[in-house]
């Protein structure tokens, strides 16, 4: 039959479903075959920490959203056009996100009495009437796979698991996606098992085959590919930036990478994705704990590897000894922060923007680190490789602020010319100079030398306690002290000059508000700006990657502004730094819900702000 | 003399030196602040006028430490150091000994350091049989916290912070080194220097980590705490040399000799009173750790008889060499790696 065809400029599509249903295979493999396609994209995956909660429970619910359109977009979206839910409790979780006349697509065969009671649902809501302000498209999605697997030597178990690849086959047809990559991405993942790779290739083609025979879809739907600058594409999520980005410090600067890592959620992603480098000379080492991890990669530093750890909030806790070691013995460390969630162990699947304060201040004694922070998932690339040029230059820790959201979040990245990276400079010590003076200071960068072990005539003891000036002999002498605490604030402070300046966007250049913010809201803020500037309002918009030190401009940027809001999904952690440094008194939006801002809400914040008198 | 296994494993990638080093090379000029008497210096002094022996580069030698009075050796070392935070210095060093296979890394710590604060890092340094030269200062008791019980002491031991006595069953550190994996696990006492070096000699060749255990007089606040196997009255009555292959025997005249129980563990004999092939023949290298384990524990508070020498000294890869295998193995396998290459992979689209 034919189908009319419609055209969109943008969908938001969640998959959801039991997390033992393959949710996020199936969001990845839409995002693989969107990407490939040339829509401009941005998701959200959206997981339990448990691996397998009890089976079609609320909490055992997982996610997969993606926002996909022909011309370029900042977030994974505010609220689903599509929901597909494959079961009671992917309805009743989502439900809510899901904005009237919204396309809705319910696995009938897992609204059992049983699914319905574990949720809470009386009576099925598919036919009592509460779905009513939806287009509900009702399937017996598990049955359908089984049918269409019925000669295929596979168990029944194996038959039913299939459904996610009938329903990716489906969303493949209903909004026109290549299929290619997903038949290789079959073959590959079931090379081993021949009659599984083939049951679910049928299983996908079946659900394609459904799209285009059945009567359910009346309207096919086409998102033409967004413009995009020439280049080499790909689709990557922030801990696989991250990766590369180190695996490219790596390359850049001639050091070998050394990664001491303690698994931990979101984080351990790229300790994994590292773990695969090692013929770019990386070494990976999963370490006893945390402390363990940072001593590590602080151990190798000082024996002139590029010393990384990873980790998230709670790691960081642990590791602010070493930190501070590392602060004191004035060596290269990269320490990525993947935020979620907190305190304690929080909610370890979610993000958050809270361990700021923590990567300032959360060290004994005056002990100043570069803070950066990358703005998207693609963005966390070359955020690694400018905190890896800092520290090896300064010869000092850096965290980088990532978080959860940027971490499995996933857009279209151009790829780089490898030879237009930054090359990162060791400047290792010579060999043979007599009375090496370990911490006499450049006199630009005030970085002290890196002598490593092997180094003929250079031999010399380091450690955390205070160290003379030039000398590096122990050294209890009060106005050393205060000279040393001075000299390795005024360092980091330095660093100002040696960063690009904050850049403001305000086309108007009439705005009298500023919207200010840092890390992993950038898309979220920009689609709020776009919004407000859309319908008149006058906004300008900076964005902070380097948090410690700020730019040198941010001052008077915010001086020239008669209001600055300043949204974090944190308590106000940014704004009590711009209050403290500047004297300024921002406006501080905050959230702490573990998830993304909505463009649409920060939007109505901008413009509360902007109409005040 | 202990025979040494693997003797070249551990340095055979650490330069030599070009000419001959004498202890004056491993000095620094600066001033020793343990406090006068203090075991340490004797230890220093020993490993000083060692390392000459060994003959590495001054420049490839590393000494590593944690926090306590034994951690300051690095700073009297005219070698590369690394003075760390407490309990830390194993993991410091694993990261730098599974970098740098041109190294030879030492960890100075103490009982406090190494078994408190510090337990977890040193227990998986020894699993994991990582390049590293443990150098275990006990002196059963906290030095430069000023006289607190440490994991060691024994129980019931009256200090600062345990005015009633302290409560915690002691540590014996060897037998946590073998329950732990531990493929070098030895024994020596500060005051005894040509054992001690003899201990150093075999620990510096041992392929992986080794852990030898100092027993170490702080004259301050826990002194004579190991008079006994110092005392020449008694010594050698209460003091088991353990030889590899040789049988165990010991005191003043041969007189006292170890044999293995039905249960596992060794009894002490009158060496005139058993058949000779009763009597037990230390085997370092036994792959079974039972026996080794089984010396360790005839150590007691009491002294009734200290076992001293290289209780274990097995034969496993160390981590060093199998992350370098796998590095290697990879650029083999896949060709060394290509940055661009490596951002291509995966689909990828162009426009």
């Amino acid at each position: 039959m034919t189908k009319q065809v419609e055209q969109l400029d943008r969908v938001i599509i969640r998959f959801a479903g039991d997390s033992g249903d393959g949710m996020q295979l199936t969001g990845d493999r839409f995002t693989q075959e969107t990407a490939a396609f040339g829509n401009d994209l941005s998701t959200l995956p959206n997981f339990p920490a448990e691996i397998r909660a009890p089976a079609g429970t609320l909490p055992g619910v997982s996610s997969f959203q993606l926002h996909f359109a022909d011309h370029d977009i900042l977030t994974p979206g505010d609220a689903p056009d599509v929901l597909v839910a494959m079961n009671p409790a992917a309805l009743k979780a989502n439900l809510g996100d899901l904005p009237r006349g919204a396309d809705l697509i319910v696995n009938t065969d897992e609204f059992t009495r049983r699914n319905l009671a574990k949720v809470g649902y009386a009576a099925d809501p598919v036919e009592d009437g509460t779905l009513e302000e939806y287009r509900v498209h009702a399937l017996p999605l598990t049955s359908m796979t089984v049918t269409a697997l019925t000669g295929y030597e596979i168990s029944k178990k194996d038959a039913e698991r299939a459904k996610n690849m009938f329903a990716l086959g489906l969303l493949s047809w209903l909004y026109h996606r290549p299929t290619e990559g997903t038949l290789a991405f079959l073959e590959r993942k079931f090379a081993k098992k021949p009659e599984i790779m083939k049951a679910n290739v049928a299983a996908f083609q079946a659900g394609w085959n459904y799209g285009e025979t059945t009567e359910a879809f009346s309207v096919q739907y086409q998102v033409k590919p967004a413009e995009h600058a020439p280049g080499l594409y790909r689709n990557i999520t922030g801990n696989v930036a991250l990766a590369y980005g180190i695996v490219a410090a790596g390359q850049r600067s001639g050091l070998p990478v050394y990664l001491g890592s303690y698994p931990i959620t979101p984080a351990s992603d790229i300790l994994h994705e590292l773990s695969k480098h090692k013929r770019f000379g990386v070494r990976t080492f999963q370490a006893e704990d945390e402390i363990a991890a940072v001593g590590a990669a602080l151990g190798a530093s000082f024996g002139g590897s590029l010393g990384v750890t990873t980790t998230s909030g709670p790691g960081i806790a642990l590791k602010s000894e070493t930190i501070g070691l590392a602060v004191a013995t004035e060596l290269p460390l990269l320490v990525i922060d993947v935020q979620r969630s907190g305190p304690s162990t929080g909610m370890p699947t979610k993000t958050e923007q809270a361990d700021l304060l923590q990567a300032m201040h959360g060290r004994n004694g005056e002990a100043p680190v570069p803070v950066i922070a990358p703005r998207s998932p693609s963005d966390c690339f070359d955020a690694a490789l400018e905190a890896a040029r800092i520290a090896v230059k300064y010869r000092t820790p850096v965290i980088l602020l990532s978080d959860g959201y940027l971490a499995n979040g996933s857009e279209p990245w151009k790829l780089p010319e490898v030879d237009t990276l930054p090359v990162i400079e060791p400047g290792f010590a010579a060999p043979g100079q007599e009375d090496f003076q370990p911490f006499a200071r450049d006199p630009e960068t005030l970085a002290r030398p890196w002598a490593v072990p092997g180094t003929p005539g250079l031999e010399h003891r380091i450690g955390g306690l205070e160290k003379a000036d030039g000398s590096g002999n122990i050294s209890y002498d009060p106005a050393n002290h205060d000279r040393m605490t001075r000299l390795r604030q005024a360092k980091v402070d330095g660093i100002a000059a040696d960063i690009e300046p904050l850049a403001v966007d305000d086309p108007s250049g009439a705005a009298r508000v500023l919207v200010l913010g840092w890390g992993g809201t950038f898309g979220a803020i920009s689609a709020a700006v776009r919004e407000v500037r859309a319908a008149g309002g006058l906004v300008a918009q900076a964005h902070l990657r380097h948090l410690n030190p700020f730019p040198a401009n941010l001052e008077p940027v915010l001086r020239s502004y008669d209001r600055v809001v300043v949204p974090e999904i944190n308590l106000g952690q940014l704004a009590l730094l711009l209050r403290g440094r500047f004297l300024i008194d921002v406006i501080s939006y905050n959230q702490v819900r573990g998830l993304p801002f909505k463009s649409e809400e920060l939007a109505g914040v901008l413009r509360d702000v902007i109409d005040r008198d | 003399m202990t025979e040494l296994l693997n003797g070249n494993g551990a340095l055979s990638l650490v330069p030599k030196a070009d000419g001959k080093q004498s202890l004056r090379d491993f000095k620094t000029d600066q001033e020793v602040r343990w406090c006068p008497g203090c075991g340490d210096y004797a230890i220093l002094a020993a490993v000083q006028s060692f390392l000459p022996e060994l003959g590495l580069r001054r420049e490839n030698i590393t000494f590593v430490s944690g926090i306590g009075c034994s951690s300051r050796f690095p700073y009297y070392m005219n070698t590369y150091g690394f003075h760390s935070i407490h309990g830390r210095a194993p993991a410091i060093a694993t990261g730098l000994a599974t970098s740098r296979p041109d190294l030879s890394v030492w960890v100075v710590t103490g009982d406090g350091d190494a078994l408190s604060i510090g337990g977890n890092h040193l227990i998986h340094a020894l699993r994991r049989n990582v390049n590293l030269k443990i150098l275990l200062f006990n002196n059963r008791i906290y030095g430069l916290t000023k006289g607190q019980y440490s994991p060691t002491s024994e129980t019931g031991k009256i200090t600062k912070s345990t005015p009633m006595g302290s409560l915690d069953a002691p540590f014996n550190p060897l037998s946590l080194a073998i329950g732990a994996e531990g493929t070098f696990v030895a024994r020596t006492i500060d005051s005894d220097r040509k054992h001690l070096q003899s201990v150093l000699r075999a620990a510096a060749q041992h392929r992986g980590t080794a852990l030898v255990e100092i027993y170490q007089n702080c004259n301050i606040f826990n002194d004579g705490a190991f008079d006994p196997l110092k005392d020449p009255a008694v010594r050698d009555d209460i003091t088991v040399r353990l030889e590899h292959g040789q049988p165990i025997v010991f005191g003043a005249e041969g007189q006292k000799a170890l044999r293995r129980t039905p249960s596992g563990s060794f009894e002490v004999v009158a060496t005139a009173d058993v058949d000779p092939a009763e009597i037990a023949v230390h085997d370092a290298h036994h792959p079974d750790p039972s026996q080794a384990f089984a010396l360790s524990r005839l150590d007691s508070p009491a002294f009734e008889h200290t076992p001293i020498g290289i209780f274990r000294d097995v034969d496993r890869p160390s981590y060093d060499e199998l992350l370098r295998e796998q590095v290697d193995e990879a650029v083999e396998r896949q060709g060394p790696g290509d940055l661009a290459e490596l951002l291509r992979s995966g689909d990828t689209w162009r426009i």
